[in-house]
């Protein structure tokens, strides 16, 4: 039997206010437990949740960007269940009246070609805090640090077929939260967060029964997660087994998913208006302000690089995943007047050196200017290329800009043909036998063989000389 | 000392006749006298009143006196007070002290007024007889064996008996109302959103609204102007600015247009108490006053429609007394089930329990629709019941509650009959309308409350026709005998 997979994505972005979805309490990661959680997020009696007019805009923003229907008037509920890090017994969520209706991202797969992935809604809510299960010797500690985080709850439709589909929709999501500012995308902290709805069916059939994959950390997680998954609902359904709707944890350690609850278990959540808060009701003049400076998204700025830097889609598409990168290539582009060389720099010599690092590009030693003005430099032949890869060693390591370190070390590039003839002329006279071995072969060992002359060449000039010039010479000089 | 009104006592305090301290020594002494027969008190705080009364006496010493510098209130144990145990009358919150104060509590701190205690309520204000309270019954100033009303009933029970100057109370379903007519005070139900509902704790989150129980209008009005006003803590308060209450006391009546709900009228309508009340009406006649009768359709579900939403409304609102943070433990929990199975069956009483069972269960998949829909469209009939009233009249006038004080145990054992008690108090909150009781007349010796419903933020026409009437009459100004 064929089977097809089919695959839904709920992706929790974890908007980046400074301050709760309905509280003053600081958002900050990683304080002492506790230390952020004011009386409002211990759901103390007789306290009240206002909403954060921050998180409102931002879910306006992004509903902007996946050009969805923002919904004029939505409506607070809330999802009422019972756990020791929820501290009213409900959580504060959306319910039948979300802010953000209807919209879809476009991904490219890996065949080159596009697809469209339909956004079913988008809804604000607060975030649980954690139980820690370590530590307390049989006893369960508390922590509300994170208790009233607002986060967007992204719900895709059931469209993706694979599990890189899923990623490629999952990074989409990403890179357009990030551009638009809404999320600093960190997975490991949680503050992006992808849960995936899985089923198979035969090729053309009914949707099968779906499993919901949680504990999710990283996209490479994701792919994986979705196969391992794949995978055990075929070997059910092949041996005769049924797949039950449950929640499954992934487990990365084993690269594994494991049954945590059944569907028959789940709570009856009892969604009702939450009577604490009005219905979130938007005029033209806040959305109009939420949506000042709004930047150019994703893929606009890739249509663009591809028109006015004649990159490919390939090369755009890497270049603008990050508004930080993308930012960081044009500023580039404008030092260097050279829109290929930039490209060619960024996505080689600086991609390979900040992975070395560990750094993203907002962390590079180099900045954009600088690395223009490095670029600058090969582009207008003070330097060869492979000297500009000595410039930009020193410049990563110690800093500096391009010219200075030229001047500096005398590395600017001997394009005076006298200079050149005269190293050429020493070379050919210290090489006799290598000379006459030259001379007796045919044109295409003749090819081969040049190369031993200009290493020696460019040897004796400490890698200064301009090569073309070297080239050309010592042709002329051995021919002749 | 103890039957002046608020602008008698403020104008004997600054004239220097005697100070706060004094009279909170007086208003304490009386506490001390007659709380035990009447147990209107949880919490009593002597020593933070004696140091606000000195704190008041040295404001009114360098002429800044504000509002209520000075004047001995009490406060219904549902508003958070920093630092004083907030108990909500339940054994949940036996060990509660918030760490901030309610909006209602800094506001009446701001102006000067000197809290004298906590009253006694039915446990999280889940009661018409303040028998449901963890602390014990109230018992009923003019009789000891009757109740006082509820769930308001220790502050009602207080100013009845002299034992403070007013109180504040909260009105779910007739929480202010129905007491004060009980103990035969003026208690008054603001609209919906005039109150800050910060601090307060929660009982049914749509109906909730704080108010004051006080022994005239005219201290009403002083109470109201102190509490009344937006607060950005509370996103349900509202932005409506706030008049003044006092300046339109004194208006005339004449051509006020007085609406008759006959629906208010009906077969469970106590023979003496529909007399009190119909003469009440010609007293407003005789002040050129018009009577009209007015029909309010759907005032007979309003109770069926009352006791699906605020039990929806409390089951969630109460979640969060699962023995986690704050309030009762269980002893020695096996495990989290445990904790919160025994937590909230051992720290929870059985009105409380009953309220959580019907709202948790109309909340369901599958009752949802039938009940909590059902129950928000009837609510929306009722508003426009008073709606299309309140294009003919100014003012709806009826019997507060159908009797006059109960006796204590008589209706305890029987929800249905208790929850009847306030069958024309629950409509106002539902459409959010304010309200207020004032004594008129009384039913074989026994108090009896008529209520007057006013359109949105109508307080201060409110006040207006209640204080006209307290001109004309004493009933307000009678003492239970013994106090």
């Amino acid at each position: 039997m064929q089977w097809e997979t089919v695959i839904g994505l709920e992706i929790h972005a974890q908007l980046a206010t400074r301050s709760k979805i309905f509280s003053g309490a600081s958002t900050a990661f990683g304080a002492e437990p506790n230390t952020q959680a004011c009386a409002i997020d211990l759901g103390l009696p007789g306290v009240l949740p206002v909403l954060n007019r921050e998180a409102v805009v931002m879910a306006v923003r992004f509903s902007a960007a996946i050009g969805a229907d923002l919904e004029r008037r939505s409506v607070f509920a809330r999802k009422n269940y019972f756990y020791p890090d929820l501290p009213k017994g409900y959580q504060i969520s959306q319910f039948e009246l979300p802010i953000v209706g209807r919209g879809s991202v476009d991904i490219l797969l890996d065949d080159g070609e596009m697809r469209s992935v339909g956004v079913t809604r988008a809804h604000l809510e607060e975030d649980a805090g954690k139980s820690l299960h370590e530590d307390f010797h049989g006893l369960t500690g508390i922590d509300l640090n994170r208790a009233g985080t607002p986060l967007l709850e992204i719900v895709s439709e059931p469209d993706m077929r694979s599990a890189k589909e899923a990623v490629a929709y999952a990074r989409k999501i990403h890179q357009i939260v990030r551009y638009i500012g809404i999320c600093d995308g960190n997975m490991q902290e949680g503050s992006f967060r992808v849960d995936a709805n899985v089923s198979i069916r035969p090729l053309g059939g009914e949707l099968g029964t779906r499993a919901e994959l949680k504990n999710i950390n990283s996209f490479r997680f994701l792919e994986r997660a979705i196969n391992f998954e794949v995978e055990r609902q075929i070997d059910v359904l092949e041996s005769g087994g049924k797949v039950v709707q449950e929640t499954r944890l992934y487990d990365p350690d084993r690269d594994e998913t494991r049954s945590m609850r059944s569907k028959e278990e789940a709570n009856d959540y009892r969604y009702f208006p939450d009577p604490d808060l009005l219905p979130v009701e938007l005029d033209d003049a806040f959305i109009d302000a939420a949506l000042t400076g709004m930047p150019e998204l994703p893929d606009a700025r890739r249509a663009r690089f591809c028109e006015a830097y004649a990159l490919s889609q390939s090369d755009a598409a890497q270049l603008t995943a990050s508004r930080e990168l993308a930012d960081y290539y044009e500023a580039a582009v404008q030092e260097a007047g050279d829109a290929r060389l930039a490209a060619t720099w960024i996505m080689g010599e600086l991609a390979g050196a900040l992975n070395r690092g560990g750094l993203d590009i907002g962390q590079s030693p180099i900045s954009a200017v600088l690395l223009g003005g490095l670029l600058r430099r090969i582009a207008d032949n003070t330097i060869s290329g492979k000297i500009a890869k000595q410039v930009f060693e020193t410049m990563w390591s110690e800093g500096g800009a391009a010219d200075a370190i030229i001047q500096n070390r005398g590395l600017r590039q001997i394009t005076d043909a006298g200079a050149i003839a005269g190293i050429v002329d020493a070379v050919v006279q210290a090489n006799p036998s290598q000379v006459e071995a030259y001379r007796q072969a045919d044109e295409k060992k003749q090819a081969k063989m040049l190369g031993f002359f200009v290493g020696q060449v460019m040897q004796a000039s400490k890698g200064k000389a301009n090569p073309t010039q070297v080239n050309e010479l010592l042709r002329r000089k051995l021919n002749a | 000392m103890h039957t002046k009104s608020i602008a008698e006592l403020g104008a004997g305090l600054r004239a220097g006749e005697f100070s706060s301290v004094e009279l909170t020594r007086a208003f304490l002494d009386r506490i001390e006298r007659y709380e035990a027969d009447l147990n209107s008190f949880i919490t009593l705080a002597p020593e933070h009143a004696l140091t606000g009364a000195a704190k008041a006496d040295a404001m009114i010493r360098r002429g800044e006196a504000a509002p209520l510098a000075g004047i001995p209130i009490a406060h219904k144990d549902i508003f958070c007070t920093n630092g004083l145990k907030t108990s909500c009358g339940s054994k949940m919150l036996d060990s509660f002290i918030a760490p901030y104060d309610a909006t209602v509590v800094s506001r009446l701190d701001e102006a000067g007024a000197v809290m004298l205690g906590k009253t006694n309520m039915d446990e999280f204000a889940m009661g018409s007889s303040n028998e449901t309270s963890y602390y014990g019954v109230v018992h009923n100033p003019w009789d000891r064996r009757l109740v006082p009303g509820g769930s308001s009933g220790g502050s009602a029970a207080a100013v009845a008996a002299r034992l403070c100057t007013a109180a504040t109370g909260t009105d779910t379903g007739g929480s202010i109302r129905q007491p004060a007519a009980l103990c035969g005070i003026t208690g008054l139900k603001p609209t919906y959103g005039r109150v800050s509902r910060y601090g307060m704790i929660a009982f049914a989150s749509s109906l909730d609204q704080g108010g004051v129980l006080c022994r005239s209008a005219a201290d009403a009005a002083v109470m109201l102007q102190a509490i009344a006003g937006f607060d950005p803590r509370d996103s349900t308060s509202a932005q409506e600015p706030v008049p003044d209450y006092s300046e339109p006391l004194h208006e005339s009546l004449a051509g006020l247009r007085i609406g008759l709900p006959k629906e208010y009228f009906n077969e469970g309508l106590d023979g003496e108490v529909a007399r009190s009340i119909e003469l009440a009406i010609d007293e407003y006649r005789r002040l050129g006053a018009e009577v009209v009768d007015v029909s309010l359709p759907n005032s007979g579900l309003s109770v069926a429609t009352y006791y699906v939403v605020a039990p929806a409304e409390c089951s969630s609102n109460l979640s969060r007394f699962d023995g986690v943070r704050f309030g009762y433990r269980c002893q020695a929990p096996a495990d989290l089930e445990d904790l919160y199975k025994r937590s909230r069956s051992e720290g929870f009483g059985a009105e409380v329990k009953r309220r959580i069972l019907i709202g948790t269960y109309a909340l369901s998949a599958g009752y949802y629709d039938a009940y909590y829909l059902k129950a928000q469209q009837i609510r929306h009939l009722i508003s426009d019941d008073f709606r299309r009233a309140f294009e003919r009249v100014d003012v709806i006038m009826g019997p507060t509650s159908p009797t006059t004080a109960f006796a204590i145990g008589e209706k305890a054992d029987d929800p249905v009959t208790m929850y009847l008690s306030d069958i024309y108090t629950i409509a106002a909150n539902l459409a959010g309308l304010p309200g207020i009781s004032i004594p008129v007349r009384q039913a074989a010796g026994k108090p009896v409350g008529l209520q007057i419903i006013g359109n949105y933020f109508q307080e201060a026409k409110l006040l207006n026709v209640a204080h006209r009437l307290q001109q004309e009459s004493d009933w307000h100004l009678a003492v239970p005998a013994g106090y």
